[in-house]
């Protein structure tokens, strides 16, 4: 039923929140409206309240979005622990404000950005893409956030830049997986660290994302800053982002250095390229009953294509 | 150990090897099996496979580490639970997480070695349950029975590898169950050299001449 009344309200150009959720917790989101009067909150927003955009029906699937519940419950973030619940269930250990995003290297004015300026900088919109995990399972998530390119262009990146850096937040105390300790056999070093040639970064369809689901990101969803890159499996999106940095080489990326052979720097979704484990041709999309044949650039090849025209994809996977 | 003690014992052998299917069931019915449910059926049910297995494995090194043996007569019931838990785990590959999709099933079987051994695993223990009757014990004789039911190691360390080429990265239960094997393997391991040293030094003994027999 609510899925319908999504599609239903597909047209509408700002996304009325209380449509993703079911009864309950819109009424906990009301209850929080009524504990945090609006004015009050703006300075510093956080997880679960709501967040105007507008939505960027260009850029929007039409497929019905996961329940929110799944989104925020069935994660991949390492940091908080690798079991799926781990994030929802650690995610009250990581303090989103206040927050500094550090914007540097090859750019003609670096900058540290406190979260709330970058917030007001640019224009929020809505946009509804699918995520792909490398594990084999996907959603569809209406994400808000600003092209990671509006960001890029104002700090001017030199001729020197030809790849961006992503780092996410070194914090044992925040992140409960980056403490030391004897039995961690876990081949991961931190803080994670991804990576995007130049081109891919300023691909109108890289998003910086800072809510979803009409709300301010939840903690286990990367608050409160994240990029968001629906052709590439889920990893590559870095989460809880300190660093913005723009390099001259191809940076490592974390995955890469714990396992080269599995995860490329590139990991473009691609049915055609398996993982050395298992087979990449389908995937559960959560909620649904049936495997779906996983599409190439995770269906936005007639967007992105383009950029990886004449490479050798089982090479640069 | 009275009829009426073992009795009482095998039901509850049933009861505790039937209560992970409970406990499923009953997250099912309440709606809590997470956001991917076929993921979560799958991994509980080959967990539990693996669980029972070790727990087969391990009622005869508790004979040989502690001389208490009651227990081994539970072998061919917790087995057979391993087995049908194993089945159960196949099946849901099969109809759920595949939906009958054979041309992609022989693929993933051929291609992906996790599955290849997990078939493996899960052929060896057939011949297994079907010859764990009394029947089929008296058919092939004592010997030939246990000389066959040694498979079930094979089948461990299937298992092992299994859940070893499966497991993301990151993650270390996998090390666990496959240490556990391994403690369970070189106990019988020990075991088996030990007698063999033994048998042998009698056989020694029993040949020079003038010597009384070394005491058993
Ligand atoms: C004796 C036989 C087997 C044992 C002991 C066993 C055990 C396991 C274990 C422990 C897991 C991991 C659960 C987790 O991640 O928490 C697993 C997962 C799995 N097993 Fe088995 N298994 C057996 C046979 C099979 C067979 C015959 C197949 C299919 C042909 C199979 C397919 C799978 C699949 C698809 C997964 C899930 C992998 C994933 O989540 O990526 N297994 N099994």
């Amino acid at each position: 039923m609510l899925i319908k009344r999504a599609q239903m309200f597909k047209a509408s150009e700002i996304t009325d929140p209380t449509l993703y959720f079911n009864r309950r917790e819109f009424m906990v989101g009301a209850a929080a409206l009524a504990l945090f009067p609006r004015g009050a909150e703006a300075a510093a927003p956080p997880a679960g309240q709501p967040l105007k955009a507008t939505r960027n029906t260009a850029f929007s699937l039409s497929d019905p979005a996961t329940k929110f519940e799944s989104a925020t419950t069935y994660n991949n973030f390492y940091e908080f622990g690798v079991d799926k619940g781990d994030p929802s269930r650690l995610a009250h250990t990581l303090k989103p404000r206040p927050w500094t995003v550090q914007v540097d290297g090859h750019v003609a004015k670096p900058k540290t950005y406190d979260i709330d300026e970058l917030l007001k900088l640019f224009p929020l919109e809505e946009r509804v893409y699918a995520l792909r995990c490398v594990e084999g399972w996907s959603m569809v998530i209406p994400w808000i956030g600003f092209p990671l390119a509006s960001l890029l262009k104002r700090v001017e990146p030199t001729g020197q830049a030809k790849f961006v850096e992503f780092t996410t937040l070194m914090d044992p105390e925040q992140f409960p997986a980056q403490r030391k300790s004897v039995l961690n056999l876990s081949p991961i070093e931190w803080p994670y660290v991804e990576g995007l040639r130049l081109d891919e970064a300023m691909h109108p369809l890289a998003l910086l994302t800072v809510g979803m689901y009409g709300q301010v990101l939840p903690n286990q969803n990367g608050a409160p800053i994240r990029v968001v890159l629906p052709w590439k499996y889920g990893f590559k999106s870095a989460k809880s982002i300190v660093r913005i940095r723009l390099v001259s080489s191809q940076p490592k990326s974390t995955w890469e250095k714990a396992a080269p052979n599995e995860y490329g720097f590139f990991s473009n979704v691609n049915p055609e390229v398996d993982h050395p484990r298992w087979s990449q041709a389908s995937e559960r999309r959560i909620g649904e009953f049936l495997r779906r044949k996983t599409l190439k650039f995770n269906g936005y090849a007639d967007q992105i294509a383009s950029l990886y025209a004449g490479m050798d994809l089982r090479k640069y996977y | 150990m009275s009829r009426r003690t073992r009795i009482a014992f095998k039901a509850s052998v049933w009861v505790l090897c039937l209560l992970p299917l409970v406990v499923l069931a009953y997250r099912a019915v309440t709606g809590d099996l997470g956001a991917n449910p076929i993921s979560f059926v799958t991994n509980w049910l080959g967990q539990w496979t693996f669980r029972l297995l070790l727990a087969a494995l391990a009622l005869t090194p508790i004979r040989i580490l502690f001389g208490i043996s009651w227990q081994v007569s539970l072998r061919r019931l917790v087995g057979l639970f391993a087995f049908a838990y194993a089945c159960l785990h196949f099946c849901v590959w099969i109809v759920v997480d595949h939906f009958f999709d054979w041309h992609q099933m022989g693929a993933d079987i051929l291609k992906r070695r996790y599955i290849t051994v997990g078939m493996l695993a899960l052929t060896l223990l057939v011949p297994l349950a079907v010859t764990s009757t009394n029947a089929m014990l008296k058919r092939l004789g004592g010997m030939a029975w246990r000389r066959l039911h040694r498979l079930v190691y094979v089948v461990g360390v299937l298992a092992s590898l299994h859940f070893l080429w499966l497991a993301k990265k990151g993650r270390t239960d996998q090390y666990l169950y496959a240490t556990i094997l391994t403690l369970l393997l070189g106990i019988r391991a020990w075991d088996a050299v030990r007698r063999a040293l033994r048998k042998r030094r009698q056989q020694q003994t029993a040949g020079a001449p003038g010597l009384a027999e070394a005491p058993h």
